[in-house]
């Protein structure tokens, strides 16, 4: 079985994000860009099905600006076989909405033919929870979503979500995809031998036009903000003064 | 957690460093923040950097950076060799650092450079993977940059060499397995012909470690003074030619004071990023800290001069690895960064007020691990007339 792991290239976790002055977006520009942490997941999980030997080659593709072909090293070097850059940006600040990129991703599935899309859950950049969704729409395959454990069973994957009211178990037929939460597992580090190795391992460059899909934006940004900034607290003396507090405050 | 840390402006430029380079940077950041930071001030209290660490770091391939695939190396040049320093540089724990730093670009490079094949052989892989942690001892109570001037010294005896006299303040002194250790051969020659290295095991009868050495900083970093009383060596333990040991010693110097100057640029850049972030939440007369002028400035411009050193690294790991001779830039930066990380300890503690001051805070443990850096490798004044020698 093949596996297919999209990786999106993000602002690193530990990057304190600045909006632009205009409020049109987040500044990006010489800004540390990582893969995103969900993502990171999904390849571990994928390297490990095949080191079980529950697949035999596994496959990463990241759709966006030049620059994320470092994203697919990284995944390279973390394990993956091979890597498919689809090129569907030039400037950087210009993210690729859901429903593009799951087209995209129909059409590379359509060609690659994997038995399974190991994505993560969301990218950490703009939050959206969408495009495992909408590709399993697209493609008519089954979707797990949130996966906490994964077990591939012969023509079922056995997949634990973490769900609001703690955890469900469900049986899913293959092909699927399934999109995976924090919990899964801990991504290994690229030791520095596989790092060199990766350089070696085939990266294919296509273009969103090769796939026919029009990238253009159906979302409109209105207006980017920072959150507002935490008061300071106070410390109360009792319960009485507390609720007093919160009276005044307006909360109850 | 700062926005615009400078790391992530020149330190990822594709001018200096590419895929693999920034991944290399990645991976080891990873490391630091996981598997460094969270531990260390128990290490510092222990005196040592456990070895579960080391063999860790070892099993990433980060001790093989510069030593060739056959070897279980990377085969990278000196800018992965400034990546790795200047990360491990801004671990804020100094002491780890150097432990790591000495093993991989101080001590197993004497062997790699000027030891046979059987010795390569024997013992480079065991160095990549941790297994084998080195030292390096030339220092002696009574000679430090003036290699020339040490006095421990090997006799022949048969087919054997019998080493005696004493070292001190060596890295790693007391926990090492193999130690590449510098020695009069031949007292009549002239003194840039009468020095040896020779491969000294941990357990050889007679080699002992005097007592572990109490510092003023790097205290997670092992450092010992050494005993050598009749040591027997094989001659086969004998790292290049007899004789030939000055030069040696001299050629390593030039990676060992770029690492210097990288790891040093690391922490100042840590010390000035976590500095920021102090100054902008402390407040003080009803607005940060950050909002003074007086502060602010001093800040950006020491963020200037970190930044102009570790360019000026940058570029000079590049002209290296592509075989220019760069012993004037190497001596310049060894003490410019020397001297620059002090500057900036100094005032990251003014800035952080009453707490700078505190064992608890972080910056108070970087001042102190940052004062060795204008004096171990080669002291500012060594390196200065290093520099004026090629004015």
């Amino acid at each position: 079985m093949k596996v297919l792991v999209p990786v999106k290239r993000v602002i690193d976790y530990n990057v304190k994000v600045r909006v632009k002055a205009d409020g049109s977006g987040v500044d990006l520009a010489n800004v540390k860009m990582s893969m995103n942490p969900f993502d990171e997941i999904a390849v571990e999980e994928a390297i490990r099905l095949k080191e079980k030997g529950a697949a035999e080659e596994v496959v990463a593709v990241s759709i966006g600006v030049k620059q994320a072909q470092e994203t697919l090293r990284t995944a390279l070097a973390m394990g993956a076989d091979r890597a498919i850059l689809v090129v569907a940006a030039d400037d950087v600040h210009q993210d690729i909405e859901p429903l593009a990129v799951a087209k995209i991703l129909k059409a590379v599935i359509d060609e690659e033919q994997p038995g399974l899309v190991i994505a993560g859950k969301q990218a950490i950049d703009n939050d959206m929870n969408a495009t495992g969704q909408m590709l399993s729409a697209l493609l008519g395959w089954s979707q797990a979503t949130f996966a906490s454990e994964l077990d591939i069973d012969g023509d079922h994957a056995k997949v634990t979500r973490e769900v609001d009211g703690g955890l469900q178990t469900i049986k899913v037929k293959m092909p699927c995809v399934v999109t995976v939460d924090l919990r899964l597992n801990e991504p290994r580090y690229a030791s520095l031998p596989n790092i060199m190795k990766a350089k070696k391992k085939p990266l294919d460059e296509k273009t969103a036009e090769d796939y026919g899909v029009d990238v253009s934006p159906r979302l409109e940004v209105v207006k980017t903000a920072e959150p507002a900034e935490r008061a300071a607290g106070i410390k109360v003396a009792d319960v009485d003064e507390l609720i007093a507090k919160l009276k005044e405050a307006g909360a109850i | 957690m700062t926005a615009f840390s400078s790391f992530d402006n020149a330190g990822r430029s594709p001018l200096f460093f590419d895929d693999t380079l920034r991944m290399l940077r990645d991976q080891v950041r990873r490391f630091v923040e996981t598997e460094i930071k969270p531990h260390a001030d128990a290490w510092e209290e222990e005196g040592r950097t456990p070895r579960a660490l080391l063999r860790k770091m070892g099993e990433l391939g980060f001790f093989g950076i510069r030593y060739p695939e056959e070897l279980g190396g990377a085969a990278l040049d000196q800018r992965a060799t400034v990546v790795w320093a200047e990360e491990l540089g801004r671990s804020t724990y100094s002491g780890v650092a150097i432990t790591a730093l000495v093993h991989t670009d101080m001590a197993s490079v004497h062997i790699f450079n000027a030891g046979n094949e059987a010795q390569k052989v024997e013992w480079i892989p065991r160095c990549i993977s941790g297994e084998a942690i080195s030292a390096v001892a030339v220092t002696e109570p009574g000679a430090g940059s003036d290699v020339k001037g040490i006095s421990t010294r090997a006799r022949r005896e048969g087919g054997d060499w019998v080493l005696n006299g004493a070292k001190m303040f060596i890295t790693n002194g007391v926990h090492a397995d193999v130690y590449c250790v510098a020695a009069k051969t031949d007292p009549e020659a002239r003194p840039s012909q009468s020095v040896t290295m020779f491969l000294v095991e941990k357990d050889t009868p007679g080699f002992t470690v005097s007592r572990a050495l109490d510092k003023h900083g790097w205290r997670s970093s092992d450092t010992a003074e050494l005993s050598f009383s009749d040591v027997r060596v094989p001659d086969a333990n004998v790292l290049g030619s007899a004789g030939g040991g000055f030069y040696e010693i001299m050629k390593n110097f030039q990676n060992e004071r770029l690492v210097i100057g990288a790891m040093a640029m690391g922490e100042a850049q840590a010390a000035l990023d976590l500095t920021l972030d102090y100054l902008r939440e402390r407040r003080a007369f009803g607005a940060p800290l950050w909002d003074k002028q007086a502060i602010r400035q001093r800040l950006a411009m020491l963020s200037a001069r970190v930044e102009a050193c570790r360019q000026m690294i940058y570029a000079t790991a590049a002209r290296a690895a592509a075989g220019e001779d760069v012993v004037r830039e190497v001596s310049m930066i060894k003490a410019l960064a020397g001297e620059l990380v002090n500057e900036v300890m100094y005032d990251c503690v003014q800035f952080h007020g009453g707490m700078g001051f505190m064992r608890e805070s972080t910056i108070e443990r970087m001042s102190r691990d940052a004062r060795v850096q204008s004096i171990g490798g080669g002291a500012t004044e060594v390196m200065l007339e290093e520099v004026a020698k090629r004015m």
